[in-house]
């Protein structure tokens, strides 16, 4: 089928994110200060964006239990982070997470529309006030010290993560699974009638992408000395990553990586320009990119893009 | 062994019998025919046997096993494909991948990418849709996305097809040529059950048929027995006058 042929395109995409991992691997050499935890947040929220949109984009499950994993993350380095080397600790965040979706997936994948992303609603508060009480029996009080680690550390963790995401997004997506999720998403009875296991797919699929949003949780967390369900399980990460996703585009990896780093951008510029007006104008900002930009960031690029062609092409 | 048998299926939505006791068997190499006044069960009967939906009571038998208890893929997996009554393809998916999900997902064994693909031409070559192989399925016509259905089911090689209302909206030309599919289908031996309202197609092509009335079976019989059954007479007349001509 020639699917891994080198298509002029494919080449000249494949040099631009080799000069981009090359520029991210030397960032932290070449400066210590704020563009490191800035870049670092965008990859945090490129991670979940992007293991947002591989099973959700094709399958129109929308999920909002994206901030439950990714607390869990947090949990995960508040107990292990010192005991444990960092590097184990990312690879227990990812298995809790996995462990725990594939839980709220046998559970909710059955459901569809809006009771689905209803439910993934609930799973966040409810493991919230779970943890919250876990946390009142067995150490008394709120909240958790993180062992920390530098900003350093943090930002090539986030990087190894934000590969092995896209790695991951793309293998699925050019597999059959990536088919099968398109078809359940397209036709769910249609799909199960022409030999797909519905269930089986959308909850393993759940599950590892769920695996990402728990590793970024715990590379965080080790940014932040303190940590308690409130921050761990805020519902703001849930819901980030889906407004991410539609900024940028689904209909490849590229639009959710730009959303994310775009709207993280702005977020920050906004919170230190404007602190008292960040809300009102990010609002408003992400209202014109949706009515404006359906397919995205990306979208309006193409179109733009086809403009100038057709452009220059069209006779005078 | 039949290749399909149904004992006592019955299928109550809330109050209602859908499907009310209804004992049926398909032979491997038939063509059975399914009809009756809209509203009889046909579809449910249909749904019951693919698993769609769960049978409030009864058992239905795939080469001697039990596959009531079977969820939807496991039975088509095992060699039971059907067609939808209203159509359910995958319209923002090329054709060609209608049909490679087929392919891919439903023949109970193992395929490569190039093997599915290598099948899904091959249905398509069948059903006559090789030109529209890279457009979005829901830009064909209806009757072009019902083979494309059938192209669907077939990539799944399937023993025995279950077609609904297949000719339903299709025009003289389209029935005939469907018909001829159908007996092609038989000889590359694929048992099949239809559901048809096309009386003059269903009875030329089928080699017995079953009637159900209000979820009850009231006839079988070959095309020439079931058109002379009482019952059968009584229950079409004033609604279709089909049945005679
Ligand atoms: N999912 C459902 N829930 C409730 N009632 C249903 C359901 N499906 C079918 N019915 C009812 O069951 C009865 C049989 O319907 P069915 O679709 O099997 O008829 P049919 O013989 O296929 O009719 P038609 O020729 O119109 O397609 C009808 O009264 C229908 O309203
Ligand atoms: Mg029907």
């Amino acid at each position: 089928m020639g699917k891994f042929a080198l298509t002029k395109n494919r080449i000249v995409s494949l040099a631009i994110l080799v000069v981009i991992l090359v520029f991210l691997a030397l960032l932290p050499t070449i400066t210590k200060g704020y563009l490191v935890t800035l870049v670092a947040d965008m990859m945090r929220y490129a991670v979940l964006t992007v293991a947002w949109v591989v099973f959700c984009a094709p399958t129109g499950y929308l999920s909002l239990a994206t901030a439950a994993f990714y607390g869990l993350g947090f949990y995960v380095a508040a107990v292990f982070n010192g005991p444990l080397p960092f590097a184990v600790v990312i690879i227990i965040a990812g298995v809790v997470a996995f462990i725990v979706a594939l839980l709220i997936g046998l559970l909710t994948l059955r459901l569809r529309g809006v009771y689905f992303t209803i439910f993934t609603f609930a799973v966040v508060l409810l493991v919230n006030n779970v943890v919250l009480e876990v946390e009142r029996l067995v150490t008394g009080t709120r909240g958790r010290f993180v062992e920390t680690e530098t900003a350093q550390t943090a930002f090539y963790a986030m990087l190894v993560v934000l590969i092995a995401t896209l790695l991951t997004a793309v293998l699925i997506r050019r597999s059959r699974y990536g088919l099968a999720l398109q078809s359940i998403g397209e036709y769910e009875e249609a799909a199960a009638h022409s030999g797909i296991n519905v269930v089986m797919t959308k909850v393993l699929v759940f599950a590892t992408t769920s695996v990402f949003m728990g590793m970024a949780g715990a590379i965080i967390a080790t940014r932040r000395t303190y940590i308690d369900p409130g921050i761990a399980f805020n519902m703001t990460t849930s819901f980030l990553p889906v407004l991410m996703a539609m900024f940028g585009g689904m209909g490849n990896l590229v639009g959710p990586v730009i959303g994310a780093a775009v709207f993280t951008y702005i977020g920050e510029t906004l919170l230190t320009r404007f602190p008292d007006l960040y809300m009102l104008i990010f609002g408003v900002v992400l209202i014109l990119a949706i009515l404006f930009m359906p397919a995205g960031i990306l979208g309006l690029g193409q179109q733009l893009w086809r403009k100038v062609k057709g452009g220059r092409r069209a006779p005078a | 062994m039949h290749l399909l048998e149904g004992k006592g299926v019955t299928k109550y939505f809330g109050g209602l019998a859908a499907v009310s006791g209804v004992d049926f068997y398909v032979d491997k190499g038939e063509i059975l025919g399914l009809i009756g006044p809209n509203g009889a069960g046909k579809t449910t009967l249909f749904n019951a046997i693919s698993a769609a939906l769960k049978p409030t009571r009864g058992k239905i038998f795939f080469k001697g096993r039990d596959i009531t208890p079977l969820p939807a893929y496991r039975i088509c997996r095992l060699g039971i494909a059907r067609t939808f009554q209203t159509v359910k393809i995958f319209p923002h998916v090329p054709v060609i991948r209608n049909v490679m999900v087929g392919a891919l997902f439903g023949t109970g064994h193992r395929l490569s990418a190039r093997e599915a693909l290598k099948k899904a031409e091959e249905v398509l070559e069948f059903v006559d849709l090789t030109d529209y192989k890279d457009v979005p399925a829901g830009d064909l016509t209806l009757a072009n996305q019902k083979r494309l259905e059938v192209a669907r089911a077939l990539a799944t090689d399937p023993e025995l097809l279950l077609l609904d209302e297949l000719m339903a909206g299709l025009t003289p030309t389209e029935v005939a040529e469907a018909s001829g599919d159908i007996q092609q289908l038989r000889q590359r031996g694929i048992t099949i059950i239809m559901i048809e309202h096309v009386m003059q197609a269903i009875m030329s092509v089928s080699d017995r048929i079953i009637v159900l009335d209000y979820g009850k079976k009231i006839a079988e019989g070959t095309p020439q027995e079931v058109a002379a059954n009482e019952k059968v007479i009584e229950v079409y007349l004033g609604e279709e006058c089909d049945v005679a001509s």
